[in-house]
C-alpha cells in the first residue's frame, strides 16, 4: 500500500533530470581518477587532523572512493572509505 | 601575435571539424588571417567540409618532415580573403609527429597569421596530445548527451594538466523542442556539470549537413540558424559581447509558418 502510494505520487522525472543525476555520479569517480593526486591530498589532509586526537599507524592506512547504497537503497551512490588503524588515543582525545 | 585555439572533445563525432571550419571562415570573413590545421591524421575531413579537398598536393607531415615548406602545403581558399588550410596526412598514422614539432609548427604560423585553429582528433591519445601540445587556449565542444558531456568533463582535466587555461565551451545540437519538454539537458544543466564558461551554443540543424554537402560552411549562409549562431561565436572570439542565441525564435517561425500552410505542428 505504501509503495503504492510512493508510485502515484512520485513525480514523473524527466529523461534530461536522469542524465542530470547519473553524470553527476559518473564524474566524481571519473574527476577522481583523472588526478591520483587527489586522494593522497585527501588521505594527508585527513591524518593531519586525526593525529591531533588519536595515534594511528599511517602506513597501513587505507582510504579509497567506492559505491554504496543509498539511505533509501533506491540508489548506488560514491562514498569515500577509510580505513585508519589507531595505535592510542592523545591526551587531548582523553581529556574530552 | 597570433593566437593558437585548439578544438577539441574526447568523444568522436560531437562537431568539431564543423566548428573549426565554420568559425574559420566566419574569422576570414571578418577580415582576419586565419590557417585551419587539421590534426586528425589518417581520418582528414576539414578539407571536405571546407570543400578544398582536391587542391591538396601536400600535407601536415611532409612540412614536418621537411618533404616541402609550410608555405608549399598552405592552401589558400579563394573564397575568403586571408584564410588558409594545412590539411592532415591521410595514409600516415598519430605517431608521424610529436608535441615539440607541432609547438614548433604553431609558433611557425604564429607570425604570419592572426588565428591559428587546431581541428583535434577524437580520443585521449597521440593525436590529442600533439593537438593541444601548441595551442595558447581550447574550445570544448560537447552535445547535450550524457556520454558528451563525460567525456568533455575529461578533456577539460586533460587541458588544464596540461596547462591551457579556462577553455571555453560550445554546446553543439541542441534542440529547443526537446530541452522544452525534458528531454535534453538545458544549457543551464551542462554548464552547472561541467562548470566552465560557455562561447556558444549551436542549435541541431539540416542546414549543416546542406552545407557539408557543398563544402560550403554554414557561417556564410545569412538564413541558416546554426550560421547564425557560428557568427555569434565567431565575434565572441574576437572579444565582442554578443547575447546569446534565442532558441525560441526560428522554431516560433516555423511553427507559424507550419500552421499557415495547415501542417501539424511537430
Ligand atoms: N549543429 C549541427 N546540426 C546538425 N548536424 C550537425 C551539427 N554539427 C555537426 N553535425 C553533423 O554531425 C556530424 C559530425 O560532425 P563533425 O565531423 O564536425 O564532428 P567531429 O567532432 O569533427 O567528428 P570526429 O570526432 O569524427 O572528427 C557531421 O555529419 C555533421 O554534419
Ligand atoms: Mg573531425
Amino acid at each position: 500500500m505504501i509503495d503504492l502510494i510512493k508510485l502515484l505520487t512520485r513525480k514523473k522525472e524527466s529523461s534530461k533530470d536522469v542524465a542530470k543525476e547519473r553524470l553527476k555520479l559518473v564524474l566524481i569517480h571519473d574527476r577522481s581518477n583523472v588526478s591520483p593526486q587527489f586522494l593522497e591530498m585527501v588521505k594527508s589532509e585527513i591524518i593531519k587532523v586525526i593525529q591531533n586526537y588519536m595515534d594511528i599507524d599511517e602506513d597501513t592506512l587505507d582510504i579509497q572512493l567506492t559505491k554504496t547504497n543509498s539511505d533509501d537503497g533506491e540508489r548506488v551512490v560514491p562514498a569515500l572509505v577509510a580505513n585508519i588503524p589507531i595505535k592510542g588515543m592523545k591526551n587531548a582525545g582523553r581529556s574530552l | 601575435m597570433g593566437e593558437v585555439i585548439v578544438i577539441t572533445s574526447g568523444k568522436g563525432g560531437v562537431g568539431k571539424t564543423t566548428t573549426t571550419a565554420n568559425l574559420g571562415t566566419g574569422l576570414a570573413v571578418s577580415g582576419k588571417k586565419v590557417v585551419l590545421i587539421d590534426t586528425d591524421i589518417g581520418l582528414r575531413n576539414l578539407d571536405v567540409v571546407m570543400g578544398l579537398e582536391n587542391r591538396i598536393v601536400y600535407d601536415i607531415v611532409d612540412v614536418i618532415e621537411g618533404t616541402c615548406r609550410l608555405k608549399q602545403a598552405l592552401i589558400k581558399d579563394k573564397r575568403y580573403d586571408g584564410l588558409y588550410l594545412l590539411p592532415a596526412a591521410q595514409t600516415r598514422d598519430k605517431n608521424a609527429i610529436n608535441p615539440q614539432q607541432m609547438i614548433n609548427l604553431c609558433d611557425e604560423l604564429r607570425s604570419e597569421f592572426d588565428y591559428i585553429l587546431i581541428d583535434c582528433p577524437a580520443g585521449i591519445e597521440q593525436g590529442f596530445k600533439n593537438a593541444i601540445a601548441g595551442a595558447d587556449k581550447a574550445l570544448v565542444v560537447t552535445t547535450p548527451e550524457v556520454s558528451a558531456v563525460r567525456d568533455a568533463d575529461r578533456i577539460i582535466g586533460l587541458l588544464e594538466a596540461h596547462d591551457i587555461k579556462n577553455p571555453r565551451l560550445i554546446i553543439n545540437r541542441i534542440r529547443n523542442d526537446m530541452v522544452k519538454r525534458g528531454d535534453m539537458m538545458s544549457i543551464e544543466d551542462i554548464i552547472d556539470i561541467l562548470a566552465i564558461s560557455l562561447i556558444g551554443v549551436v542549435p541541431d540543424d539540416e542546414n549543416i549537413i546542406i552545407s557539408t554537402n557543398k563544402g560550403e560552411p554554414a557561417v556564410t549562409d545569412s538564413k541558416s540558424f546554426a550560421g547564425q549562431a557560428y557568427r555569434n561565436i565567431t565575434r565572441r572570439l574576437m572579444g565582442e559581447e554578443v547575447p546569446l542565441l534565442d532558441l525560441n525564435v526560428s522554431e516560433g517561425l516555423l511553427s507559424k509558418m507550419k500552421k499557415l500552410f495547415g501542417f501539424k505542428s511537430a
